[in-house]
């Protein structure tokens, strides 16, 4: 009883810090006190949660072991990309017509590929990924392998913000009605949710075209936020880094890959000072995580802005249970 | 309610039903006993789609169901409890027969079956808030049993219930087997445990190798030849 009494008053105290940390950093960028630098870097901070919580509602809430998250990611970003430039519509039309083509191709992939299971999934998947790559290297009118320019600089940190608050309410939402449900049950055991009478396939497609939706629009993002983008931003690596934030943050666990997200996207850059060694203490610091925390920094524990305001309400002290 | 005719149905090459013809009558217990790897799971999987036949018929409630997906068919009643009970191992019993009623919308008609299966199952009214992963062998079964309930089944399949239990546990499942068939819901059991199946059932049919091999009343069945050397440890 304790002991989760404990854990309830750690949850409301990190909710308080992530939250007073999230009104500082607006404050610091309103101010225009932020230099670029860093604001460059919440931007990959921003986009990377929406990648990596789009991906835990295929792989975590889901249980479907996808591994090609990085081929609707390009998508999204050269569909964009291509719209904006070709066509000159508004940034935000040519992000939703990215992510828009992205979901369509996660329904035309997932209704054959959906049916294969955990590691024949993750390979099929890869492979998929990789021949979205290897479409766009070859085509004209992505200029292949000499990467696409003169991309509008539309991207501001804000509407990053505001995309990555969209695919959380989005995911949270989903997460706690009847078809978040019928989500974690086929996670949980297929059989018996395809007993249940829960269309299994209908949602597996669902969520993988929901989560290749975010991927695109987080590809529209980047593609609009660097200027220019080549096949090798989006190789099977870029897959490979979103699925190691799912899993760092817990699988299932919206504010794990929120969390998870955040400190990947940001290590590398803090550990600039230790030169070469900065991928081995990057790597350490992943294996020491999964060592003693194996299901992830929050398992399947979310944070909760209700959870906070309980520190005010009893002192922190006590709790209602 | 439920006719199957010259039944064939494949794994990959494996020729695993070779013509099974069967029929429940509304109202009825009918039991599937046989063998290890008789086929009598292929059987239930097939009536309750999870399985698609390569020849023969399967009508139920005089519509033809050959093709028909599993969610589909337990809009329509027909509600499989599979074998092994596939409880949702992280999820509270609560949680569990929440998603038993998943296709339905009647509020009134969930909370009324849900009354129904605590007084079938006092022990899931008790452990209503734990794991289900954490429950005893025959408390799961019993979630598993009451979870299908909660789908409103007209035609209920159970793939062996007495799976691992102990004989006191596994009478009283059959009883409240019995009790279910009482308020009105057709069962097909199928059951490696021939001597209580037959004791329930007012019909079963013995399947072989893929084959229905023998039929009748459970009083025929119990007391002939073959079928006691065969099942019921002679
Ligand atoms: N997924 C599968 N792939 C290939 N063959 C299968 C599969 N499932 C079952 N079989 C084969 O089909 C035959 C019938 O199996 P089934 O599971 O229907 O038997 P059963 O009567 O339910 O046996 P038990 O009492 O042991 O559960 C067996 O020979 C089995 O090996
Ligand atoms: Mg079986």
């Amino acid at each position: 009883m304790k002991n989760t009494t404990n854990k309830k008053n750690l949850d409301a105290y990190l909710t308080l810090i992530a939250g007073i940390v999230l009104v500082l950093l607006n404050v610091v960028l309103l101010a225009g006190k932020m230099p670029a630098y860093y604001s460059g870097i919440l931007r990959f901070v921003g986009i990377n949660i929406i990648l990596a919580v789009s991906l835990n509602l295929i792989n975590g809430i889901t249980g479907q072991f996808s591994l090609g998250h990085a081929g609707f990611m390009a998508v999204g970003a050269y569909v964009s990309a291509l719209v904006s430039i070709h066509l000159g519509w508004p940034l935000i039309l040519a992000l939703f017509v990215g992510a828009l083509a992205a979901a369509l191709l996660g329904v035309l992939i997932g209704l054959p590929t959906l049916r294969l299971k955990g590691d024949y999934l993750a390979i099929a998947t890869l492979g998929l990924g990789e021949i979205i790559r290897v479409v766009i290297l070859n085509l004209d009118i992505t200029k292949g392998a000499r990467g696409l320019g003169s991309i509008p600089r539309t991207t501001n940190i804000y509407l990053v913000e505001l995309v990555a608050v969209i695919t959380i309410l989005f995911t949270v939402n989903l997460m706690r009605s009847t078809h978040g449900r019928a989500l974690l049950s086929i996670r949980e055991d297929e059989i018996a949710a395809e007993a249940m009478g829960i269309n299994t396939t209908f949602y597996k497609v669902f969520a993988f075209s929901a989560g290749a939706f975010f991927a695109g629009l987080a590809g529209g993002l980047f593609a609009h936020s660097m200027g220019y983008i080549a096949p090798s931003n989006f190789e099977f690596m870029r897959s490979i880094e979103i699925l190691v934030m799912v899993v760092l943050g817990g699988l299932g666990s919206i504010t794990g890959s929120v969390v998870a997200a955040f400190v990947l996207t940001i290590l590398p850059e803090a550990l600039r000072g230790f030169a070469q060694f900065r991928m081995v203490l990057y790597s350490a610091l992943l294996i020491a995580i999964m060592l003693f925390r194996p299901s992830g920094l929050m398992g399947t524990r979310e944070l909760d802005v209700r959870s906070a305001l309980t520190i005010f309400k009893s002192g922190g002290e006590k709790d209602a249970e | 309610m439920l006719q199957i005719k010259n039944l064939h149905v494949y794994y990959g090459q494996i020729h695993a039903l070779k013509g099974v013809s069967l029929e429940v009558k509304p109202g009825e217990i009918v039991t599937l006993i046989g063998g290890n790897g008789a086929g009598k799971t292929t059987t239930l999987k097939t009536i309750s789609g999870l399985l698609t036949p390569k020849e023969g018929e399967i009508v139920y409630q005089g519509e033809k169901i050959n093709n028909a997906k599993a969610h589909e068919l337990v809009a329509k009643g027909l509600i499989q409890v599979p074998e092994g009970r596939h409880v949702f191992a992280q999820m509270s019993v609560q949680e569990n027969l929440d998603l038993g009623a998943f296709p339905r919308k009647d509020k009134q008609g969930i909370a009324r079956d849900q009354e129904k299966v605590f007084e079938l199952f006092p022990r899931l009214k008790e452990r209503r808030s734990q794991t289900a992963g954490t429950l005893s062998g025959g408390e799961q079964q019993m979630l598993a049993m009451g979870r299908a309930l909660m789908g409103g089944p007209k035609l209920l399949l159970l793939d062996e219930p007495s799976m691992g239990l102990a004989p006191l546990l596994v009478r009283e499942i059959f009883s409240i087997i019995t009790e279910i068939n009482k308020t009105g819901v057709t069962i097909l059991l199928v059951e490696q445990n021939a001597n209580i199946a037959l004791s329930v059932a007012q019909r079963g049919y013995v399947v072989e190798t893929g084959k229905v091999f023998m039929e009748g009343d459970s009083t025929s069945l119990a007391t002939n030849e073959e079928v006691r050397k065969a099942y019921l440890g002679g």
